[in-house]
């Protein structure tokens, strides 16, 4: 029987944890410090791709993606040869997607050329807004101006070019949203990630909001206006959600993050990374120290990874469905009765009967309604 | 059998968390009538819900033996009364069974509404009243302005009240002597027949039912033959007692005494607070006057959230109303809940003792159907059918008329919150039959539809009032009005557990009122719920709940996965038991929280 991963192919996550400055509603593991080694991080890099090189052996890899932090701090050489250590332990599909994540200031985009050179071929790029003030509020270095060049650099060198927005911030109206968006889909974009802002705890959001000095915010209902706006704008350009935030031509979808949201394997190397191993038929879940300086030491001991947790029939279900259900076309009946959706099948009729999920042919699919609040269905699913 | 001028029986009025089971349990430990190891905190209060509701459901008593500074040795009998405007008639009973009534006030705290509606009860009893100010070692005590208080509100001599600390143990030896030098002794006739009241009884699970009685006149002994006047059974004897408050046997009861007898009764029904007992061969020529038979008066459906508890709630119901001739209950099946019980209560904290006990003492998990009183309907035929659960309603084609029962509510308020008493009456559709005026508290008294002070009409004067209000009422008879049933659709589902019947005039108020606070405790779904309430096809009121809020966008990739599945894994643990309602999910605490209401 062919293992279950392969439904979702092979990755390679690589987390970069610095920034030039943290931004107020980030809750990722992203580091500010003065200077970094980055031969020394290079090393790390190689000598963790090996570790799970060998464990793995020689399968294909679908994707890499730099994320962060700010990948784009990175130079050009650690990044080659983090592409080419990953060469050295497995065959790259012929349609490889090598993404980073990048900074839209101009400081950055002068090394983008490099990593187009190291092997990069898809940029994403953390643009979040396209004016000014709303850029300053939201702690971000580059202007609106430097976005729109930096983007139209990137759109020459590389052949894929997404963008995150973020909206439902602070004064924003539903109108000034949907122009902000027209504007968006009328750049030569072939991927947008669209994210209302969320006020995470343990972010300087988080804590304004709680003191009551985060003014402004939508409300409710204003917020699911705009995420009505977003739906009907986004399909109407010809870019309609493939899951619950990330929209794309056909054929554009970010062939890594469906890595994650098919519940395929994925390495996942650097501080807090994440990953999913499938080894003679168990699965894992694989995580690695937080602290930056931690997991350098780590990895250059040896081991870059804290203990592992093996994921059982029920875990396994679970994660197939919440990342799975977030996908447009859902996940597969087989793949989910495999791992023993039946056992839910009366929950699974009642939300279908209350127009939350929909199976069509070989699909179980969360519906337009049933979607975005997914975390309710998924409480009622495995109830 | 004990002189008559060596025993002074008396009650204790409080409010909650004033001290009153620590002063009881002071009294019994100073007299040694319970030997130290044997002691425990609140003595008197059997049961864990009177423990912690810090009310007493069952009168009790204990016999305290104790030797006074005049040299002579005094029978103190102590009776606990239950202190709920839902046990009134209970109350009345226990104060008629004692002469005097320790006051005790928190003197941190001053007076408070229990303590009013309670004193009024001994005052009504004619009793002798020794206020008692506890707590006086705490700093904030405030004796003076708390003696003015109570001579100011109460209308009682205050300056001699006894200064205590019944934590410490402080002033003790001097509410002993208050007792015995201020309280009368009982009076009775030990040669006339025997005529003692059945103050109250409950259920042992080793002996059958315990009578706690009070002689008034004559001598009861061990192996008497006795009758009950009123449900005109006889019984032997098969043992007669004190209580220390355990049970210690004694041969005779004279006149002024209190204890407890045994006599192969089955259960607590076949006897009735207030009856009175004389012996089945001298009897005594006139019954004790006030005796009142316990009706229920307020009705809901008790339903297990587990259909497969059935049985347990069946046998669970059996016990308890072996110990409660008050608590009524048949068999009904409703289309929404399944099978389930239709319960009688004397009131609404009778009704959440009971549904506590079963939940608590049972381990079952009940839903509680709206409260509702019994109405006859006059039907067109000339036939009268008593309506007990509104979902019952006979096809009004049918129907003439419907009357509804009427309370007659004498309510005690200082005057400064007269107003607000008056427009809650008022708005409960009452009508005003007397306004008098004792001391600086304004008396009324008014007619109104039970049904209006079933569910929240106490806690409403209590909340208008500060607490200051005391309130009884007595069913008064059936008056015919435009009542209809009011039914609550719950997305687009009739509800038949919320069903009610209301005042044609109310009907707006009352469902708009329903369906917001249907709003409140109905979780949010992931569609919008609409929360109707009709009066037949037409729709009188409607709210709809929305949705829920988007919860799925914010960023979800590979190191996502593990947090999230944990996430989920803890809001699965942390869910409510809901009971479903075609695609809705309802609480099973909204049944009894909607009837709450604000206005």
């Amino acid at each position: 029987m062919r293992d279950d991963w392969r439904e979702g192919g092979f990755g390679l996550y690589v987390h970069w944890p610095f920034c030039q400055a943290k931004c107020p509603y980030c809750d990722f593991n992203s580091h500010v410090v003065s200077a970094v080694d980055q031969g020394r991080w290079a090393d790390a890099f190689e000598a963790e791709i090996a570790r799970y090189g060998a464990e793995t052996g020689r399968r294909v890899l679908s994707s890499i993606f730099f994320g962060g932090g700010t990948p784009s701090l990175m130079q050009p050489e650690v990044v080659s040869r983090v592409i080419e250590a990953a060469r050295g332990q497995w065959d790259f599909a012929n349609d490889i997607e090598v993404t980073l994540e990048a900074n839209p200031t101009s400081a950055e985009a002068g090394r983008f050329e490099g990593y187009r050179e190291a092997g990069v071929n898809r940029l994403s790029m953390g643009v979040q807004a396209l004016n000014d003030p709303d850029l300053r509020a939201l702690g971000r270095l580059h202007s609106a101006g430097e976005a729109m060049e930096a983007f139209a650099m990137a759109r020459e060198l590389f052949g894929r070019v997404s963008f995150d927005l973020i909206y439902a911030r602070q004064g924003q109206s539903v109108e000034a949203w949907a122009a902000e968006l027209e504007r968006a889909l009328g750049l030569a974009v072939d991927h947008l990630s669209l994210y209302q802002l969320t006020i995470e705890d343990g972010t300087a959001f988080g804590a304004r909001h709680r003191a009551g000095k985060l003014a402004g915010l939508p409300g409710e209902d204003a917020a699911d206006d705009m995420w009505d706006v977003t739906q009907a704008l986004t399909v109407a350009a010809g870019m309609p959600a493939y899951e619950v935030s990330n929209h794309a031509a056909k054929g554009a979808e970010s062939r890594h993050n469906l890595v994650y949201w098919r519940s395929g394997d994925w390495v996942g190397v650097g501080p807090g990374a994440h990953g999913r191993l499938t080894l003679d038929g168990q699965r894992w879940a694989t995580e690695t120290p937080l602290q930056p300086g931690a997991w350098l030491a780590a990895a250059e001991a040896g081991r870059g990874e804290n203990g592992r947790e093996a994921l059982g029939q029920p875990e396994r279900l679970e994660e197939l469905l919440l990342m799975g259900l977030r996908l447009e076309d859902g996940v597969d009946r087989a793949r989910a009765e495999a791992l023993g959706i039946s056992e839910f099948s009366r929950n699974v009729s009642a939300l279908t009967d209350i127009g939350m999920l929909e199976s069509t042919g070989p699909r179980l699919r969360a519906t337009e309604a049933g979607r975005p609040v997914l975390n309710a269905v998924l409480r009622r699913l495995l109830d | 059998m004990t002189e008559l001028s060596r025993i002074r029986n008396f009650s204790i009025v409080a409010h909650i968390d004033h001290g009153k089971s620590t002063l009881a349990d002071r009294l019994i430990q100073l007299t040694g009538t319970v030997a130290e190891r044997d002691m425990k905190a609140q003595m008197l209060d059997a049961m864990d819900i009177e423990r912690e509701r810090g009310i007493t459901i069952k009168a009790n008593s204990v016999r305290i033996e104790y030797p006074a500074q005049d040299g002579h040795t005094y029978i103190l009998n102590l009776i606990d009364t239950p202190g709920h405007v839902d046990f009134a008639y209970e109350v009345s009973r226990s104060m008629q069974a004692v002469e005097g009534s320790l006051l005790v006030v928190d003197a941190t705290q001053g007076v408070e509404a229990q303590t009013l509606a309670n004193v009024y009860q001994a005052i009504d009893a004619d009793h002798e009243i020794v206020p008692v100010l506890n707590k006086i070692d705490l700093p904030a005590a405030e004796p003076e302005r708390v003696k003015e208080q109570i001579e100011d509100v109460i209308g009682i001599e205050a300056h001699n009240a006894v200064l205590i600390s019944a934590k410490t143990g402080l002033g003790i030896p001097d509410v002993l002597e208050a007792i015995v030098q201020r309280l009368p002794a009982p009076k009775g006739e030990r040669d006339a027949p025997l005529k003692a009241m059945l103050v109250d009884s409950w259920y042992d699970s080793y002996l059958g039912v315990v009578v706690l009685i009070r002689v008034m006149d004559g001598v009861i002994r061990k192996g008497d033959t006795i009758r009950m006047m009123k449900t005109a059974a006889t019984y032997k004897l098969d043992t007669l007692a004190v209580l220390k408050p355990q049970m210690v046997q004694i041969d005779a009861l004279g006149p002024g005494e209190i204890g407890v007898f045994t006599a192969s009764i089955k259960q607590v029904r076949d006897t009735r607070v207030g009856d009175t007992i004389t012996h089945e061969k001298k009897q005594t020529p006139k019954a004790l006057p006030g005796f009142k038979p316990s009706v229920p008066v307020v009705f809901c459906g008790l339903f297990p959230v587990d259909a497969n508890d059935f049985d347990d709630l069946r046998d669970a119901m059996e016990k308890l109303a072996l110990n409660d001739a008050s608590f009524s209950f048949e068999m009904e099946t409703s289309a929404a809940l399944g099978f389930g019980f239709r319960c009688g209560f004397l009131g609404l904290l009778h009704l959440e003792v009971i549904r506590d006990r079963l939940e608590r003492e049972y381990d079952l998990d009940l839903i509680t159907t709206a409260p509702s009183v019994v109405y006859d309907v006059h039907m067109k035929s000339g036939e009268v059918e008593q309506l007990h659960n509104p979902a019952d309603m006979p096809d009004l084609t049918l129907v003439d008329h419907i009357e509804e029962p009427r309370i007659k509510a004498t309510i005690l308020v200082p005057d400064e919150y007269l107003g607000d008493v008056l427009k809650l009456c008022q708005e409960r559709r009452g009508i005003q039959l007397d306004l008098t005026y004792a001391g600086p508290r304004a008396m009324v008294v008014y007619d109104l539809p039970l049904n209006e002070v079933v569910f929240d009409f106490y806690d409403r004067l209590k909340s208008v009032t500060k607490g200051y209000a005391s309130f009884d009422y007595q069913i008064i008879g059936y008056r015919e009005d435009n009542l209809v049933k009011m039914s609550v659709l719950v997305n687009d589902e009739p509800v038949d557990a919320l069903s009610m019947m209301v005042h044609r005039d109310r009907a707006e108020l009352r469902g708009r009122a329903m369906v917001e606070k249907l709003k409140e405790l109905i979780p949010r779904h992931m569609f919008k719920i609409p929360i109707q309430a009709a009066i037949g096809g037409k729709v009188i009121a409607r709210e709809t709940l929305s949705a829920l809020r988007k919860d799925v966008t914010a960023k979800c990739y590979g190191g996502d996965a593990s947090r999230k599945r944990k996430l989920l894994d803890k809001q699965k643990a942390g869910k409510k038991k809901m009971r479903q309602f075609g695609k809705v999910e309802i609480p099973q605490e909204a049944f009894i929280s909607a009837l709450k209401m604000d206005s």
